[in-house]
């Protein structure tokens, strides 16, 4: 059973259980200490506008959404774990721009980021999400995978079908700032629910700090295995401090359902297989992700969600479904007709390599994937991808028989509650 | 991160053992120091600006070990961190500098008179001479904790001491962002330009945050001395030029820094120096001196030689490539330095790299002709 104090902070009002339980006395010792003077002076030598990060050469959702007043309300604040904005924003500055994508350039450290710092981070929702409003609007949360029609594709065009989300566990700290013990609790919460997984889902922990050669070898062979990242858009975000610490990868022995933890999120869950049957993916993906949240609730921990954001993750790109649902796909036709980037805009997808992000595509085959992530269920944007490939594979045939095709209308934003 | 570490006390929460890091394959300085009982002990404390144990470690549990040398694995915040955190740093500082105790004192010296020879070093063999050290101004948290508005004062208060300089050092300051394509060019050419650092022993302590805001390079018309500005160090000092004269090269350098302290003291933001530790750095392996005095100089012969790295070793001397730091030698051409910083003084330490080189430029010649070296091998300095 999770542990007394870990109890309390995994209800329902953290702010204020945290406030009553150590707040109080910290803010008791911190008035006597030498550090609550220096800091203060600092303060005042140095007012918000002297810390202001030079932005100007920026190109990303948080260099476009602070602005000094901004920063200046919200310097000082502390979220209940004592997160603070500049280490919200830190990736962003030290990123100005990412060459393929507009990158989003701030991380949450834990769930009430989103409420302590809203003013920055309901702008930059906003911008990456399509003009979705935390404020006035609600997300959609739908697994259930029976709805989804005519999500079996033509296996001469896509070769594997993917989908993956994060879940986060609630009253833990987020990647950027969970400290050591933190992170090795979402571990143990996490390796203790998937023991409890059976049937085609059964399956096993591998400890990134303890696996043999031989099972490394095994993961990079099936393509599950993750690496510590490189990528400064994390690195800067501090989510690879003590690595390999607590993270791992389990799968199923039927290696099509598999978890990261504690990559970019407290886990990232995938299931993927060759072939075109992404409704059998989807499927798989939503009764592991149910069992999962079931066996979590059995000892007293729950996902971090709520009505506005959805599921609540590291990355604001993430939030709402933290769903990306995905082919690999062979159109070595319509990828060169200049049309292409066209119809995937209206058809609300992205392409990235078969690397993933960050990768170029190389020959015909791309990574085809959904756009979107908040305002639209899960339900609805795997059935907008399966849509979305079915039309795609559709004009390449076309186009192999010398036929015309046609670049569809956009498809439909989100419903606004 | 600046202005106090609340953060921390949210930590305190959990217990020791599940907070303390994993050190099991590391290879550092600090990972051969840290006991639970160390970590126990120091965990709640911070220093008044608010820099903790967990932020002085981190580098070095990201980093378990280097391939060419031990690294330390951790960092200073401010100059408060040397003295909060003692019970680990003392240790470090004893096994990085040759058993120096908490006790010792450390001996200052930047009269550059008192430096024997120096002026000759054979140029055929010696192709240049440089020497460095750090400086870090008092009242300002170090680079790895550094807010943005301290950096920028650091670099504006550096930036009027350093264009208030005349004579040899009349020079100019370019600040990294926003050089011109030309003047980073001619930069790279002079081989004076730092680079935002790629190194994980650099960027895991929080020394690349906001590059390149509030850093720059300052140098002197003549492009014999120049400055760092917030790189590793609030201030990185290099006098050098080519050839052997690694004597003026020193009183350049003593004479340079003099008159930049003393700007530096008429704002009230004199140089981080104590007694015990001299000059107060961000890493503790440039306490004291935070001097390195070297050459680059061929050797192809002698570093062939089975005594090479012994030899070295005996003239408190160390030797890396040419590029600096994490690079290996080209052309038998090698950087050699002095090894030690903290202990000894300026003149004391760039008297061994000239008395040291000197030496081994003769085995060199010596070598080239054939003949034997081992009379010449010398007794432990």
């Amino acid at each position: 059973m999770a542990s007394t104090f870990t109890r309390m902070i995994a209800g329902r009002y953290p702010a204020a259980l945290l406030a009553s339980l150590g707040a109080g006395t910290v803010a008791g010792g911190l008035l006597l200490s030498d550090s609550a003077l220096f800091a203060e002076g600092k303060r005042s030598l140095y007012p918000p506008s002297a810390d202001f990060p030079d932005l100007r050469k920026h190109s990303n959702c948080m260099a476009a959404a602070l602005t000094p007043a901004i920063y200046a309300r919200l310097r000082d604040q502390v979220t209940p774990q004592n997160w603070t904005l500049d280490q919200c924003i830190q990736t962003g500055v030290d990123n100005p721009g990412h060459p393929f994508i507009k990158t989003v350039g701030a991380v949450a450290g834990d769930e009430e980021t989103y409420e302590v710092f809203a003013e920055l981070f309901d702008p930059i929702i906003k911008d990456r999400h399509n003009g979705y409003d935390p404020r006035t609007m609600k997300h959609p949360t739908d697994l259930d995978a029976s709805k989804i029609t005519n999500g079996v594709f033509d296996e001469k065009y896509v070769l594997s079908s993917r989908v993956r989300t994060g879940r986060s566990i609630r009253g833990l700290s987020l990647p950027p700032a969970c400290s050591r013990s933190e992170r090795r609790e979402v571990e143990r919460v996490v390796v203790t629910a998937l023991a409890g997984l059976k049937g085609e889902l059964a399956g096993r922990y591998y400890g990134l700090g303890d696996m043999s050669d031989k099972e490394q070898q095994q993961l990079i062979d099936d393509h599950f295995l993750f690496d510590k990242p490189v990528s400064p858009l994390l690195t800067c975000a501090f989510m690879a401090r003590d690595w390999p610490d607590a993270r791992g990868i389990w799968h199923n022995h039927e290696k099509n359902f598999l978890i990261w933890v504690n990559e970019e999120d407290h886990t990232r869950v995938i299931s993927m297989e060759k072939g075109g049957n992404m409704k059998r993916v989807f499927e798989r993906f939503c009764t592991g992700l149910k069992q999962v949240e079931q066996l979590i609730h059995e000892r007293g921990w729950e996902f971090m969600w709520n009505e506005r954001l959805g599921y609540i993750l590291t990355c604001p790109s993430n939030l709402g479904t933290g769903l990306r649902a995905g082919v690999h796909v062979r159109l070595p036709i319509l990828s060169k007709d200049t049309r292409f980037s066209k119809i995937l805009e209206n058809l609300r997808l992205q392409k990235r390599g078969t690397g993933g992000v960050d990768t170029a595509a190389t020959g015909d085959t791309f990574d085809i994937s959904n756009n979107d992530r908040l305002g639209k269920s899960e339900v609805e944007l795997v059935q907008q991808l399966v849509d979305g490939v079915n039309y795609l594979i559709d004009c390449e045939k076309k186009l192999e028989k010398g036929q015309e095709i046609k670049v569809p209308f956009p498809v439909a934003q989100f419903k606004k509650y | 991160m600046p202005f106090g570490n609340t953060h921390n006390n949210f930590k305190l929460n959990f217990k020791v053992e599940d907070e303390i890091p994993d050190l099991s394959k590391h290879n550092n300085h600090m990972a051969k120091v840290l006991t639970k009982e160390i970590y126990g002990k120091l965990r709640d404390k911070q220093t008044p600006s608010g820099y903790t144990l967990d932020d002085v470690i981190q580098t070095g549990v990201d980093n378990p070990g280097h391939p060419f040398i031990m690294t330390v694995g951790c960092v200073a915040g401010d100059e408060e961190s040397y003295d909060i955190f003692k019970d680990l740093l003392d240790p470090i500082i004893s096994d990085r500098h040759g058993g120096y105790k908490p006790t010792d004192k450390h001996p200052t010296d930047m009269n550059f008179e008192n430096l024997k020879g120096g002026d000759d070093l054979d140029p055929n063999y010696v192709l240049s001479s440089r020497v460095r050290t750090g400086r870090s101004i008092k009242g300002y948290t170090l680079p790895p904790h550094n807010s943005r508005g301290e950096r920028r004062a650091i670099e504006k208060l550096s930036v009027e001491a350093l264009t208030s300089l005349d004579g040899e050092f009349k020079g100019r300051y370019y600040p990294l962002k926003s050089m011109t394509d030309a003047e980073q060019d001619q930069l790279i050419n002079d081989h004076f330009l730092f680079d935002k650092p790629v190194s994980p022993l650099l960027t895991c302590a929080g020394m690349a945050r906001d590059w390149p805001d509030g850093r720059g390079i300052w140098h002197n018309d003549a492009k014999s001395f120049l400055v760092w500005v917030n790189e590793e160090d609030h201030l990185r000092v290099i006098a050098m030029e080519q050839g052997g004269n690694m004597r003026e090269v020193f009183r350049r350098f003593c004479v340079g820094l003099k008159r930049i302290e003393e700007i530096f003291k008429g704002h009230n933001h004199g140089f981080m120096w104590n007694e015990h530790l001299g000059y107060v750095l961000t890493c503790p392996s440039n306490l004291g001196t935070g001097l390195r005095g070297g050459v680059h100089v061929k050797l192809p012969n002698l570093s062939k030689h089975a005594k090479f790295d012994e030899i070295l070793g005996r003239l408190r001397l160390q030797k890396r490539g040419t590029g600096g730091v994490d690079t290996a030698s080209v052309g038998g051409v090698f950087d050699i330095s002095n090894a030690d910083r903290l202990g000894s003084s300026e003149v004391a330490q760039v008297q061994l790299v000239v008395d040291g080189v000197k030496l081994m430029v003769e085995m060199e010649k010596k070598l080239e002709k054939g003949e034997a070296i081992d009379s010449m091998i010398p007794a432990q300095k």
